[in-house]
């Protein structure tokens, strides 16, 4: 059955999809809080179940439990392609976990128009898989477009006071960036082999990687590409949309929008930057890597002197995008490894972040750190587990931003020392805003606003155990990690040598 | 393929015979493509119905239909004369036939004289209006002057090519130096056609003309009529200057950067909806105008399906301005709330408009893009069309933003919104979705 009529990854993305839609017209707002959970489950279930199937140099039939492909527009060469290799089943897995958590943690909060909002989730869902499994390059467009629609929808509707003229500024700024891409796409196909009779050229993943572009092609159409994903990720200087949107957007929106969208333009910059213009990542992978680094270091040090938790969080995840770019244009061995990690590291400790925010704002009603404080008497729980997260987030042994963040170092130092050191000195300025956000909102004493928080309950503290749980276990044990996504790491250095 | 009005005494039941009309000119379309024909005339060669002309004229009939049934409440309203509006429509059909299947200069005369002419007293048809009649005169005179203008073309192009001869195919180009009375009668034929089709620097009369008219009108006339001028457009170059393209290649771009960029920019600053569709309707002529650019199959296929998206979509988005009160992005405030079918149908065709991928309108700016590069010169064209259509999304989120985001204000929506429209603005979303979807449904027709 599985192979012949469905595959894993179709599911990954019918499923949400076809929930999606459904939810629109469920009325009950609990009734669709509960399908919208049931429907996330499902999609982690699959995922689980496609993770096992991942060893395909071992066994070649798993190729089609996890990769097809339909007749789409066959007169120019585009067909509806979608699989996964070890870097889709990582990211598409890390979609699928944290979706049922943020669900679960956003639970409580009643939102008007309930079925519109977690439609919207679901559909935004099924937009950011279809970017992960697409394995064709209209398909890749179609699908990138998509996803930021329901985010445009959700942030513009339930998001905070300023939410218009922001997301609108997202959404603006994401379109051209993405018909750039469109142009650099069509040119790309035109130099392609040819891919079936029926037409000269072909869309597929496979016959891009196989165009035939010469150096001066590439170099101008590699910042044709780059722009869109570097607007999407974002990095320094097209980071100006970033900060005030996750500010103003609804708390679980910020969880999908800097968990799972920004891997978005990571993943892109893997699978559709790197492998297609060598050449010219050759040529510009110092300038890129020297924006990066002025992204970390910008990044951090706005943070810390933010007051905002929200634009704290904001602004050091720019900082970890940062640094995951500096990675990936060093292009060796190791770095490329811990960006693989650092997607699904960052992506678990980024939304953790973003929950324990979402607490703090529901319990206190502000958030600003010069009126927080003492929290830690009120809720030691939550204490705890902020403490850790913070952690990992500072890249502590033990925790599992310690293993992405290492290996990208490494890589990076490998590559050249000099801007190693200069990425390094984040790990302190880390160190700072992010200690310092605990020691204001938890330690010293309670105040007026504070007075009357109250103990987590016991599905937050649920749901937060289960983050910290997978902090420590990949913090201690990445191999599986590791060994899933080498074979795609492999498959890009050798296009690139 | 002609059909000729007829004159009816009851108004309400003008729509019925009007719908009847355009069902009966659709199965006659069809069985054309199977070469079965109600009646044969011969045409000596004049008219030649290949299966690109028929696939357009089907698709013409198809929004026409369209229009019809979302509109027939609102053609009443204009005046009294509601059965000669719906023969005028039907004027413009056949126009709109003769020009898809040209195969003489004549012909193309013709034809475009057929279409136009009735659009003009459709501009004039609210008699009470002052806007109506300004916007009447203002076209007719722009529209005669063109004409008069396609006319001194036709005939240099007859005096200058070496036989004498009207037939399009029988212009023989690229065999030696072009004679200067060709240039000249090129030259002129581009000018007046780009009148015809709003492109800048003719575009002038567009804006003025689409406000004035008749909200009901304006949304045919800035669809069947703007994509009917294309085909006519495509048809003359394709046949008979496609050999020299390289020559006038550089004019036609020029026009399609200034027609982008005065479109896009102009809308973006428009308070009310009905100018702003009409500045967007100038931005899609320039992004149809890719068509002339790229004289190849992507082309072609992209122009049919632009002509679908664009027409359903636009007019969709007129028909449910006809319903409103006020005019103005504001009168769109908290449409959801009232109206929650009509704001949905409006997001999707202003996603279209936008070109957000899964519409038709996707599909459509993706074909004329991807002629353009495959076409491989003036490559800056393409990024700046790129970067306009960016743009538009300035203008057409703002309505999708007052749709959803903004409060209602004082003046409710009370609209008369019947069940049957709503329906049929369910069929247009459809349309758009599936097209957008599943392009090939629509393209590979062409190659029936």
């Amino acid at each position: 059955m599985l192979g012949n009529y469905y595959t894993l990854t179709e599911l990954l993305l019918w499923i949400p999809l076809l929930t999606g839609i459904i939810s629109f017209l469920i009325k009950d707002s609990k009734t669709v809080k509960g399908f919208a959970l049931i429907s996330s489950l499902l999609t982690l279930l699959v995922s689980c179940i496609s993770l096992h199937f991942s060893d395909v140099t071992h066994h070649p039939e798993y190729y089609n439990y996890l990769n097809v492909s339909y007749v789409w527009m066959p007169y120019i060469g585009s067909s509806f392609t979608v699989g996964m290799d070890g870097m889709g089943l990582l990211v598409t897995f890390l979609t699928a976990f944290t979706y049922p958590i943020i669900f679960a943690s956003t639970h409580k909060r009643e939102y008007a128009h309930a079925n519109v909002y977690y439609g919207l989730m679901l559909l935004m869902q099924a937009g950011l898989m279809g970017v992960f499994v697409a394995m064709d390059a209209l398909t890749f467009y179609f699908f990138w477009e998509l996803a930021v629609i329901p985010a445009y929808f959700l942030s513009s509707r339930w998001g905070g006071e300023s939410r218009v003229r922001v997301t609108f500024k997202f959404f603006v700024y994401t379109f051209i960036g993405s018909l750039l891409m469109l142009i650099g796409i069509m040119y790309v196909y035109f130099h392609t082999p040819a891919a079936s009779k029926l037409s000269d050229h072909s869309f597929a993943l496979k016959a891009f990687y196989n165009a035939s572009l010469s150096s001066t092609e590439q170099f101008s159409l590699f910042w044709l590409f780059f722009f869109a994903f570097a607007i999407k990720m974002p990095i320094f200087p097209f980071h100006s949309w970033q900060p005030d949107l996750y500010e103003q957007s609804p708390n679980s929106t910020v969880m999908v929008l800097s968990g799972i969208m920004v891997k978005m333009g990571v993943f892109a910059m893997l699978r559709w930057l790197l492998p297609i213009f060598p050449d010219a990542v050759w040529r510009y992978q110092n300038i890129v890597i020297i924006l990066c680094v002025i992204g970390i270091l910008y990044g951090s040090c706005i943070a810390m002197v933010q007051n905002d938790l929200k634009k704290i969080v904001a602004w050091s995840s720019i900082a970890h995008i940062g640094l995951m770019g500096a990675a990936i244009f060093a292009r060796n061995n190791i770095s490329l490894q811990g960006v693989m990690i650092e997607m699904f590291n960052h992506g678990i400790n980024i939304i953790a972040l973003w929950i324990v925010v979402d607490i703090i704002e529901n319990k206190t009603g502000i958030r600003k750190l010069s009126q927080l404080g003492g929290l830690a008497i009120k809720s030691p729980a939550l204490a705890v587990f902020f403490l850790i997260i913070v952690l990992a987030n500072i890249a502590l042994p033990l925790t599992n931003g310690f293993v992405s963040e290492f290996l990208m170092f490494t890589g990076l130092f490998e590559y050249n020392k000099y801007f190693a050191a200069f990425a390094a000195v984040s790990i302190i300025l880390s160190a700072t805003y992010m200690l310092n956000m605990m020691q204001k909102v938890f330690f010293g004493s309670t105040n007026s606003f504070t007075e009357n928080a109250t103990q987590i309950s016991i599905g937050q503290k649920i749901v937060l155990s289960v983050l910290v749980l997978t902090i420590f276990i990949i913090g201690i044990y990445p191999t599986p990690l590791l060994h899933l996504t080498q074979d795609t790491v492999t498959d890009i250095l050798k296009t690139l040598t | 393929m002609m059909f000729g009005g007829v004159f009816f005494k009851k108004s309400a039941v003008a729509k019925y015979w009007a719908v009847a009309g355009i069902i009966i000119l659709l199965i006659a379309n069809i069985l054309e493509f199977r070469t079965q024909s109600f009646f044969k005339i011969d045409v000596k060669e004049m008219l030649r119905f290949d299966d690109f002309g028929l696939h357009f004229n089907t698709i013409v009939f198809i929004c026409t239909l369209l229009y019809f049934l979302l509109n027939g409440k609102a053609i009443e309203k204009v005046g009294r004369n509601v059965s000669e509006y719906y023969a005028l429509i039907f004027f413009i059909l056949c126009g709109v036939s003769i020009v898809s299947s040209f195969n003489t200069l004549l012909m193309l005369f013709l034809g475009i004289e057929i279409l136009s002419i009735p659009s003009y007293i459709l501009t004039g048809s609210d008699k009470q209006n002052l806007k109506s009649n300004e916007a009447a005169l203002k076209y007719f005179l722009m529209g005669a002057f063109s004409t008069g203008l396609m006319l001194m073309g036709i005939a240099l192009i007859y005096g200058g090519n070496s036989l004498g001869s009207f037939y399009i195919h029988m212009i023989e180009l690229g065999k030696g130096p072009m004679p200067v009375m060709i240039a000249a009668g090129l030259v002129l034929l581009v000018v007046s056609l780009s009148f015809k089709v709003s492109a800048a620097p003719f575009h002038f009369w567009a804006a003025d003309v689409y406000d004035g008219a008749p909200t009901v009108f304006a949304g045919y006339m800035a669809t069947i009529v703007k994509v009917a001028g294309f085909i006519a457009f495509i048809n003359l170059f394709k046949a008979s200057f496609g050999a020299i393209q390289y020559q006038w290649q550089i004019l036609i771009t020029i026009i399609i950067a200034a027609t982008l960029l005065i479109g896009n920019l102009t809308a973006v600053f428009q308070q009310s909806v009905k100018r702003m569709l009409a500045y967007s309707s100038i931005a899609h002529a320039g992004f149809m105008m890719f068509a002339l650019f790229a004289l190849n199959n992507t082309a072609t296929e992209g122009l049919i399906l632009y002509t679908l998206a664009y027409s359903v979509a636009t007019i969709g988005l007129f028909a449910i301005l006809v319903k409103m009160n006020d005019y103005t992005i504001e009168g769109f405030n908290g449409l959801y709330k009232s109206q929650p079918l009509l704001a949905l149908a409006a997001t999707v065709f202003l996603l279209s408009l936008t070109g957000i991928p899964a519409t038709a309108g996707f599909t459509a700016k993706f074909y004329m893009l991807l002629a353009a590069v495959k076409d491989g010169h003036q490559h800056w064209i393409v990024i700046l069309a790129v970067v306009c259509a960016a743009i538009s999304a300035i203008y057409y989120f703002r309505v999708i933003q007052a749709i959803y985001f903004k409060e209602p204000s004082s003046t409710s929506h009370d609209m008369d919104v019947s069940k049957g429209f709503k329906y049929v603005l369910i069929i247009a979303i459809i349309i758009i979705i599936i097209a957008g979807i599943a392009p090939s449904l629509v393209i590979d027709w062409i190659y029936f």
